[in-house]
């Protein structure tokens, strides 16, 4: 859930700090001839398809706009994709951390200003860097026989994020309105001092522990000896891949979005292969002098909305979609916010895998969210340890680890961007996306939030 | 300043034995990691570090070998101990020197050594983590370099004030250049503890580093490694040069430069600081006169005479009757932390605390952050929210001290439950009555707990004077009673009386002290008797004090008369706080007891001050008046007149200040003795440390019975026996004591 700037020449980090993961599987159709994950009695939940706007650093191209009019783009980009008459949905979710409070309820704005019907009721969530999962997961009313047809979403807006009036200052100004005489008013206005017009920022740091979510990644790096050249090398491949990506279209669930004023974007602006040299230079952003998370291994602020199509499979057929892939189950752990604020995809992989009667060898593509280089390796190596699986999590022997081959092979949230709300549709439609381009069964999503959760999921591919 | 000294002694120096073989280093040992050399310490003897001798000796092996070795370029000085760099000096080492010479060899011998350091050509880091107290932290100081660790536990100081002693080795010289004259004047006389975050705003350490949460080993373990990491860098960084050691000086830090350049400057703030001292001490205590001097010394005639006044003035202080009773008084903390009626059989895990008052809101504080679920149960809304209001504010306070954050707040306060029913109480271990002090209502709460109350939950009774056996009758299982006598307030007080009566259980003993240890207190365990120990030792000083106010002497006076005696709170402020209201009962009580030899001033003096209101601090009026906001208070005008109707022609021939003073401290003094005559103390350490920890004797005495002692028996009985000839039985030395005063060999403390 963690992002910050990548611009070495940004002074300002932001991070969010939420230790959530998510893990989705994803199974394409019958590529291989693997089981089938789906379950009797219960109904098949389908992907239809996802889109996202481009992922732009914030305070560029994205700046004059608001949280809405980004989640609407995406939106309207899945209409067209889909080519979905705008009633036949029976309900849209976005997920979101910063709100804007204007529009806290960004999924009914952004659904009406798309265009779809005003009798689809709509509703935001948030979990922090997993919250867009949790819009996702909510797709469940489907399995109840609530609905048959969702749009979930994520958005995230960090150019512009609420700065409010120091608390002393709102309460004079509430107080002021309760006033009722010149005289009380003349006397709560003579109150304001200087201090009162100090402005209050978003919080950058946890708040039960208040340590920002860069420091956390820092001490966890530190705590699993992850050295400043592993995380450089992996913030690297993660640029790499992205730029490769990119150049050769695989990141088809980008569209492109005409930004009111500006140009047409249609192509994320945080990835920068670098050398190894360039990313050596910098200086640990948080922990300082020695600390290794910087801001090249770390993601980056990013505004950025996704939103995708989820359905009961009867439908996605009745309607002749040829959907892309099952959504197949999810779990969402959570652990101490201090100190294994990052480690949810270690907790969370085992347990979705074996809630769906897998083994880490079924798993074709692994799409993990890439808070911090750091944290990624981190996580890899308490999966790869006996010792951290015996006393911290009750089994007798260490999770594995996912094969690099299979792993993030698209670029991830380093390099891509990482809008905190956004970025779990992103990881689900990717998965689908390399599931077919690659031929694979089954696929797994995890990503990690502040307060230490997570939010796992298993896709199958969709024959 | 000192006020504090005689309560919190925070620091943990400990006892190192030395039995190692004399071939193998045990203490300190070292290896070469690429050209920095990692010194570490570990004393395997005990759970903290100290500088003891052999320690030391080792440290100067490992030292000429690392300078002798050409493939070293710098040193990394860490501990291998969680939790501990260095505790400081071994206060054995000291106590062992029979002269103030040996002890200022001692301290010359420290002072080379950590010049050898200071002056070292290959650079030396310290890396601290856990404590880096007294010789510790001086040590640290003589290194070029300091990082230390964020951890809670690691904590800096110079605490040998509070053992009325000086930083003998180099600190008093050092600690001005590196924290500025005023910070220096401020650890080294207040002996504080200071956590890794402000040392490094102070300049006291370098480089701050995170502690580590889980990852591949334990975290302590990877937390250390960690530091260790860091350090050696660090050591790299200042032999490449990438690291100055002369740091950039802040305009402020000029500016104080210069101001602290002027001398007339500095003579102000060495006037200041005496002046403050002198208040604050009365001049009953030379250790903080002597830093001062010491450090005025090195400031104005040079290092030479610097190092110097500090080895002679650390020799003098070694040797005199306050430092001994300040060791004294620490040892007898140490052994009063301890629970020698072994592991309870089942561990307090729900607490319950009956009435929401003052005292039964702060034991609820000091209860409910170790992992205990507590209740707080009152029979008024009015009085649980008041109560809980309290706890609540005793954690919000270290919030804003940021002590804790909001988060840990909440969550503490998520295990207290305020309630006005008796719901839950059948899961209880443990309930701690502190309701009003009156024998039928506490009988009336026994019966009314023990029917709701499981067969193994133990009824502990808050009370300052009634007999635990009176309140136990009304128990269908006395063996489970057992008095926990707090002090007020809860959260500052260390003291806890524990008391036993014949029925009490070993195991409920045992339990009692466990939660207390658990409250973070210092324990007596004490017989059953009225006024038990500390109670018993207050009142006939108290009724002493009412004759002396009687006799035309008043409060402020009288007030001045004690604390210059060395008592933190003059016997008149004492009862304001204490409440005369409960003073009076107490006196009532233990007169009806004891007889006529608790006797003195007259009852009826505070019945009617009770009758008018005046119950003190609470009340806003008792022997002074107390206006909210304000910290002066003026004596109460009314108060004369009252005594005035009870005045008492003093006898000149026992009324001089030093007659009054000791007309108040020889009862004092003479009850303790008799409590342990009659077996209701456990021994003299107890004695001393309930009545300094719990009453406030003067710590610079050591405690009644090393009064005694250092005082002389027989001293103190020839005094008595003039007293006793103008007042009567009131002054009779107790046969214990005039058995000490016959042989001059015997004495309580050693």
């Amino acid at each position: 859930m963690a992002s910050m700037l990548m611009n070495p020449l940004r002074s300002f980090l932001f991070t969010f700090v939420f230790p959530l993961t998510l893990s989705v599987s994803v199974s394409p159709v019958q590529t291989k001839s693997k089981k089938t994950l789906a379950k009797p009695g219960v109904k098949n939940i389908v992907l239809v398809d996802g889109v996202r706007t481009p992922f732009l650093t914030s305070g560029t191209t994205y700046a004059d706009l608001m949280p809405h009019d980004l989640a609407r783009a995406a939106l309207q980009g899945l209409l067209h994709r889909t080519s979905l008459p705008k009633d036949a949905v029976d309900y849209v979710i976005y997920g979101t951390v910063i709100q804007e409070v204007k529009t806290s309820n960004v999924a009914r704005e952004a659904s009406l200003g798309a265009g779809f019907s005003d009798k689809i009721p709509c509703h935001t969530v948030t979990m922090a860097c997993i919250s867009s999962n949790v819009a996702m997961t909510t797709a469940g009313m489907i399995a109840a026989g609530q609905c048959d047809a969702i749009v979930a979403g994520g958005v995230e807006f960090m150019s512009d994020v609420p700065i409010r009036h120091s608390r002393k200052m709102r309460k004079t100004m509430l107080a002021l309105n309760r006033a009722k005489t010149l005289g009380q008013r003349l006397s709560l206005i003579g109150s304001i001092r200087m201090a009162h017009l100090t402005p209050e920022l978003p919080a950058v740091a946890e708040f039960s522990t208040a340590e920002t979510m860069g420091h956390s990644a820092d001490r966890l790096a530190a705590a699993f000896g992850v050295s400043r050249l592993e995380q450089d090398e992996f913030a690297l491949r993660s640029h790499t891949l992205a730029k490769q990506a990119q150049d050769s279209g695989l990141l088809s669930d980008v569209i492109s979005f005409k930004v009111p004023g500006r140009d047409m974007v249609s192509k994320d602006n945080g990835i920068r292969p670098s050398s190894m040299e360039q990313l050596a230079k910098l200086k640990p952003a948080f922990i300082k002098p020695h600390g290794t998370v910087t801001a090249a291994n770390s993601s980056f602020l990013t505004d950025g909305a996704s939103a995708v199509l989820i359905m009961s499979e009867e439908k996605a057929l009745a309607m002749g979609y040829k959907p892309k892939a099952y959504l197949r189950d999810f779990v969402y752990v959570s652990q101490d916010p201090k100190d294994q604020l990052l480690l949810g995809p270690t907790y969370g992989t085992p347990k979705v895998l074996e809630r769906a009667g897998l083994t880490m060898n079924d798993i074709d593509v692994f799409e993990f969210h890439e808070a911090f280089a750091g944290q990624i390796m981190a996580n890899l190596k308490a999966m790869d340890s006996d010792w951290f699986a015996q006393t911290y999590m009750g089994r007798k022997t260490k999770v594995g680890t996912p094969p690099m081959e299979k792993f993030n092979l698209w670029g991830g949230s380093l390099s891509l961007g990482h809008p905190f709300g956004a970025t779990g549709c992103r990881l689900v439609t990717t998965v689908a996306h390399r599931l077919q381009k690659e031929g694979g069964q089954y696929g797994l999503v995890a990503a990690c939030a502040a307060g230490g959760q997570l939010s796992m999921k298993v896709k199958q591919a969709y024959p | 300043f000192l006020t504090c000294a005689y309560f919190v002694f925070l620091f943990r120096y400990l006892i190192s034995y030395l039995f190692s073989c004399p071939c193998l280093r045990s203490f300190v040992n070292y290896e070469v990691k690429e050209d920095v050399a990692v010194i570490r310490m570990n004393d395997p003897n005990s759970k903290v570090n100290t500088l003891s001798v052999q320690m030391q000796t080792e440290m100067t092996e490992v030292f000429n070998e690392v300078l002798a070795n050409n493939a070293v370029q710098s040193a990394v000085l860490i501990s291998s101990k969680p939790g501990c760099f260095i505790a400081g000096a071994d206060i054995n080492m000291i106590q062992a020197c029979k002269t103030a010479e040996e002890v200022t060899k001692l301290s010359q011998e420290g002072q080379k050594m950590f010049e050898r350091i200071e002056n070292s050509p290959k650079p030396i880091v310290a890396a601290i983590n856990g404590s880096c107290l007294g010789g510790g932290l001086e040590f640290a100081i003589a290194c070029q370099y300091r990082v230390a660790t964020k951890s809670k536990k690691t904590v800096l100081g110079t605490p040998e004030v509070m053992l009325g002693l000086l930083p003998g080795a180099g600190g008093t010289q050092r600690l001005p250049k590196m924290v500025g004259i005023p910070g220096a004047f401020d650890m080294m006389l207040t002996g504080k503890n200071i956590r890794a975050d402000k040392a490094k705003k102070m300049g006291l350490v370098h480089q701050l580093v995170d502690p580590l949460g889980p990852g591949l080993k334990s975290p302590e373990e990877r937390t250390i490694e960690y530091l260790e990491e860091v350090a050696i860098q660090c050591a790299k960084d200042i032999v490449n040069k990438k690291i100055a050691l002369t740091r950039k000086k802040g305009l402020m830090q000029k500016a104080q430069d210069y101001v602290l350049g002027i001398e007339f400057v500095r003579q102000q703030i060495y006037k200041t600081v005496t002046g403050k001292v002198m208040k604050m001490s009365k001049g009953l205590y030379p250790a903080p006169l002597k830093i001062i001097e010491t450090v005025k010394a090195g400031l104005e005639q040079g290092p030479d005479s610097g190092y110097l006044a500090e080895a002679q003035n650390f020799g003098k202080l070694a040797m005199t009757s306050e430092s001994n009773a300040l060791i004294g008084l620490y040892h007898g903390q140490v052994a009063c932390k301890k629970n020698r009626f072994g592991v309870p059989e089942r561990p307090v895990k729900n607490l319950a605390i009956l009435g929401a008052g003052l005292m039964g809101a702060g034991i609820a504080q000091v209860t409910v952050d170790k992992g205990i679920n507590t209740i707080l149960k009152d029979t008024m809304v009015d009085g649980l929210s008041r109560g809980q209001q309290q706890v609540y504010k005793g954690f919000n306070d270290k919030t804003k001290k940021k002590t804790i954050t909001s988060f840990e707040r909440d969550s503490i306060l998520s295990s207290l439950t305020g309630q006005l029913d008796y719901k839950g109480f059948e899961k209880v271990d443990m309930v701690i009555e502190a309701v009003f002090e009156d024998l039928n209502i506490k009988h009336k709460v026994i019966k009314e707990v023990e029917a709701v109350i499981s067969p193994h939950c133990i009824f502990a009774t808050n009370t300052s004077a009634l007999p635990i056996k009176d309140i136990a009758a009304a128990s269908k299982r006395p063996e489970k009673v057992i008095g926990m006598h707090y002090f007020s307030p809860v959260d500052k007080m260390q003291l806890l009386e524990i008391i036993t009566t014949d029925k009490t259980s070993k195991d409920t003993t045992a339990s009692a002290v466990a939660v207390g240890l658990k409250q973070g207190k210092v324990i007596i365990v004490v017989g059953d008797g009225p006024g038990f120990y500390t109670t018993r030792c207050l009142a006939p000083m108290l009724a002493e004090a009412v004759r002396v106010l009687q006799e035309g002497v008043d409060p402020k006076k009288l007030d001045a008369l004690t604390t210059g005696f060395g008592f933190p709170v003059g016997a008149a402020t004492l009862a304001d706080e204490v409440g005369i209201d409960v003073a009076a009962h107490v006196a009532e009580d233990l007169g009806k007891a004891f007889g006529s030899r608790f006797g003195g001033g007259n009852v009826e003096v505070l019945k009617t001050m009770v009758e008018k209101g005046f119950k003190g601090r609470k009340s806003g009026k008792g022997c002074y008046v107390y206006t909210p906001g304000l910290k002066s208070k003026d004596v109460n005008p009314d108060l004369e007149d009252l005594l005035e109707k009870y005045k008492l022609a003093a006898n000149p021939s026992v009324s001089s200040d030093s007659d009054v003073q000791f007309r108040l401290v020889s009862r004092f003094v003479n009850e303790a003795v008799m409590c342990l005559q009659e077996g209701i103390l456990n021994g003299p350490v107890e004695g001393d440390i309930g009545a300094v920890f719990g009453l406030g004797f003067p710590p610079c005495l050591g405690g009644p019975f090393r009064f005694v002692d250092t005082f002389g028996a027989d001293k103190l009985v020839e005094k008595m026996r003039r007293f006793e000839h103008v007042y009567g039985n009131q002054f009779t030395p107790c046969q214990l004591l005039l058995d000490h005063a016959k042989d001059s060999n015997k004495r309580f403390q050693n």
